[in-house]
């Protein structure tokens, strides 16, 4: 189900404190706002002839009509290498997958510096089966104690009364992130497109970062794998993992082996044109993402929805990572 | 009793080098920390440690910046045992590090914003300090046992290495050497307040942990300083002072009052720690709290450190104050079960799930909101106590620590 869009921004309610800074600006706004302004005024111009009725009807009908010429350029009309074809293996025309992917190749058009990534995920939607969870320990070669994106589950009510919401909670990628600071090497940092990255091979192991993050986003590699004490090591587990666009294959005492560990939105799939491993294996199309800073990527459609929320909004933390409830 | 004490530490090292192979061998993976908690044992006892060696710092600037002449024969001894004390802390500190070889790298690649770069660099200096203010006050002493025939001639030859060549024992050169010593000892005094607040302040910065974030945990870690330091130099002179005579007697009687105080205005913050948050009883942290006083581990506040550690050493003090015994058992108790303190500091803190649920989100063994430290934990922190109680005996056996005479007027 792809989301449609809503009016115009100028004329809607906005949540307070949930708004993304890049949807506040001006410039931006002005952007968003002109090919429908252009629309509307042709089809005034059209509609002069009509009667006062039918001129009510079809301006009433305008946002929604809107919605096709500002959304995600098609990938024919688009310079630049091609989206992927709608269609393809495993998306339907209509799958978001299709418009996150679209969203993705025209950010990773833009310099790196002006990208905004950020993930919205629909609670709604999420079903607790845990499949981003695995798929980002499959990409990522996660091994014991080290977990990037669990779903937290929480059972409300009681009997015969009883709900469940299934929670994932990724890295926030904060833009003022608590664990930046604290590092006394500074090893890890806030990447001008959002991201907070760990330097594995400046990271010194002490951990403060972990007891730093509110959302207990951060792990430990301690050195384990799942099959050890099996008669042999899993060949799987000698694979290397692509993290950070390093080819790193875990062994005893070298990093990241002795790291602390995080979510980093599968930066190496990103820059690959591949959205998160999370994202493309959602079955519910629960978690979306794109780039913040770009006014027609569907993530800056959702943030925009009055049902928006950030965890733990009162510690100032301004998470890139939004729910909706 | 000496031959019974050296045994034991020859088993303690044993066991303790086993685990410090183990450590090296198989890195994190036989610790029972994980990836929720994961501050252990070894950040406690660094805290410990580096709380024993700011508290004798403390009490040896008493001696020469403040001159205070009725524990002035103290003042060797407690700077020797900052010294070693930092060390060893030190030392705990590295064995928790997820890369021990990188740790230069908080030298070369420091981050001021981290109040832990702060905590580093401000030891550091310290360190530093504590070396250059040991060297001058140790060195007339070291030049007398270079040339005393009474010496062996192990003693004689360390002697003189320590000496670094200088041998002037002019009034001029010592006068000179005296106000450097007071020099250093007054800027010692910040510094050390700077450096142990520092070792709070990198835990109460932390807003993530409410349990840490008290603006009284800074000021918590620097009582708590005075009193652990307080209690292993009183334990050490009522135990270890060669010569028992009256001003022996006396020295004990005065440590032991001193000991009585900083328990007491110790016992006030704490009562001020705990009372706050739980009064009403819905502070955020209370829960945390109420896990410490009537948790699984309710124990280790209530019969390690309020009744080994407070309770009965302020018996001994108020009831046995003239006797030294008395008062060293009580500086003994004060000084052991601190460790219980700063388990009590580290741990809970860490034990609430950031999210209500994450505990059942991904669960394995390193990821539960859980701790007790392994034996393999405890035997690395065995290592890092017999390798402190090994080089105050060295100490002891080559510095003039305790003989000679005082510099400081």
């Amino acid at each position: 189900m792809a989301p449609t869009r809503a009016h115009p921004t100028s004329t809607r309610p906005q949540a307070a404190g949930t708004r993304p800074e890049t949807a506040q600006t001006p410039t931006t706004h002005a952007r968003a706002a002109a090919p429908r302004r252009r629309f509307l005024r042709t089809l005034g111009a059209g509609a002069a002839t009509l009667l006062a009725l039918d001129v009510l009807e079809s301006l009433a009908a305008a946002p929604a009509a809107a919605a096709p010429p500002a959304a995600a350029p098609a990938p024919a009309t688009t310079p630049g290498p091609p989206a992927p074809p709608a269609g393809g293996s495993d998306a339907a025309p209509h799958d978001v997958l299709v418009r996150m992917r679209a969203d993705l190749k025209r950010a990773l058009r833009k310099p790196a510096t002006q990208r905004r990534w950020a993930m919205v995920i629909d609670l709604r939607k999420c079903v607790g089966c845990s499949a981003c969870t695995i798929a980002c320990v499959a990409e990522n070669k996660l091994p014991p104690g080290v977990v990037y994106r669990p779903v937290v589950e929480e059972e409300i009510g009681t009997y015969p009364h009883v709900t469940r919401r299934f929670l994932p909670r990724p890295c926030m990628q904060c833009d003022n992130p608590p664990c930046v600071p604290v590092c006394p090497v500074a090893a890890t940092y806030k990447r001008p497109d959002g991201i907070v990255a760990i330097d594995y091979d400046r990271c010194i192991g002490c951990r403060y970062c972990i007891v730093a993050c509110p959302y207990n986003a951060r792990t430990f590699d301690a050195g384990e794998r799942y099959t050890d004490g099996t008669p042999e090591v899993s060949p799987v587990e000698r694979l290397p993992a692509f993290e950070y666009g390093q080819r790193r294959t875990r062994q005893h005492d070298t990093s990241p082996v002795g790291n602390a560990r995080k979510c980093h939105f599968c930066i190496h799939r990103l820059e690959a044109g591949l959205l998160p491993a999370c994202v493309s294996t959602c079955i519910g199309r629960a978690t979306y993402f794109g780039d913040a800073s770009d006014p027609d990527s569907l993530v800056s459609e959702l943030v925009a929805r009055p049902n928006v929320m950030r965890l733990k909004e009162e510690l100032g933390t301004q998470p890139r990572v939004y729910y909706l409830l | 009793m000496k031959r019974a004490l050296y045994v034991l530490w020859a088993v303690a090292f044993a066991l303790g080098a086993w685990g410090v192979w183990e450590r090296l061998t198989l890195g994190h993976r036989l610790a029972g920390y994980g990836s929720y908690v994961v501050w252990g044992l070894w950040v406690s006892a660094y805290i410990y440690l580096v709380g024993l060696s700011a508290g004798a710092f403390l009490l040896s600037s008493l001696v020469y910046v403040f001159g205070l002449q009725r524990l002035e024969r103290i003042g060797k001894l407690a700077l020797f045992t900052a010294i070693v004390t930092l060390l060893v802390a030190l030392l705990s500190i590295w064995f928790d590090l997820g890369h021990m070889a990188r740790f230069y790298k908080v030298f070369t690649s420091p981050n001021f914003s981290s109040m832990m770069a702060w905590m580093i660099w401000l030891y550091t200096a310290y360190f530093v300090l504590l070396l250059a203010e040991g060297y001058l006050v140790f060195r007339p002493d070291l030049v007398r046992w270079s040339r005393d025939p009474a010496r062996t001639p192990m003693q004689r030859a360390v002697a003189r290495w320590l000496t670094l060549g200088r041998t002037a024992l002019d009034a001029a050169t010592l006068a000179a050497e005296r106000r450097a010593v007071r020099v250093l000892g007054t800027v010692g005094v910040p510094l050390a307040v700077a450096f142990h607040g520092g070792v709070g302040a990198l835990f109460a910065t932390v807003s993530a942990k409410l349990y840490w974030h008290q603006s009284i945990v800074p000021i918590l870690f620097l009582t708590g300083a005075l009193v652990s330091g307080g209690g292993l130099l009183t334990a050490m002179v009522a135990f270890a002072w060669a010569p028992r005579d009256d001003a022996w007697r006396e020295l004990t009687r005065v440590l032991g009052r001193l000991l009585l105080v900083l328990v007491l205005v110790d016992v006030l913050l704490e009562w001020a720690e705990f009372s706050i948050p739980l009064w009403y009883g819905t502070s955020p942290e209370g829960h945390l709290l109420r896990q410490v006083l009537w948790g699984p581990y309710w124990w280790v506040f209530w019969i390690v450190h309020l009744g080994l550690g407070t309770a009965i050493p302020v018996a001994l003090l108020v009831a046995h104050g003239r006797d030294p015994v008395a008062v060293g058992t009580a500086g003994l108790l004060v000084a052991v079960t601190f460790m219980s303190v700063r388990l009590n500091v580290v741990i809970p803190a860490q034990l609430e799930p950031a999210l209500r649920g994450l505990e059942r989100a991904f669960v394995g063994p390193r990821l539960v909101f859980q701790y007790a430290p392994t034996v393999h934990e405890w035997l690395v922190t065995l290592f890092v106590l017999a390798v402190g109680a090994a080089l105050l005996w060295l100490g002891s056996r080559v510095l003039p620590l305790i003989d000679g005479k005082e510099v400081a007027r």
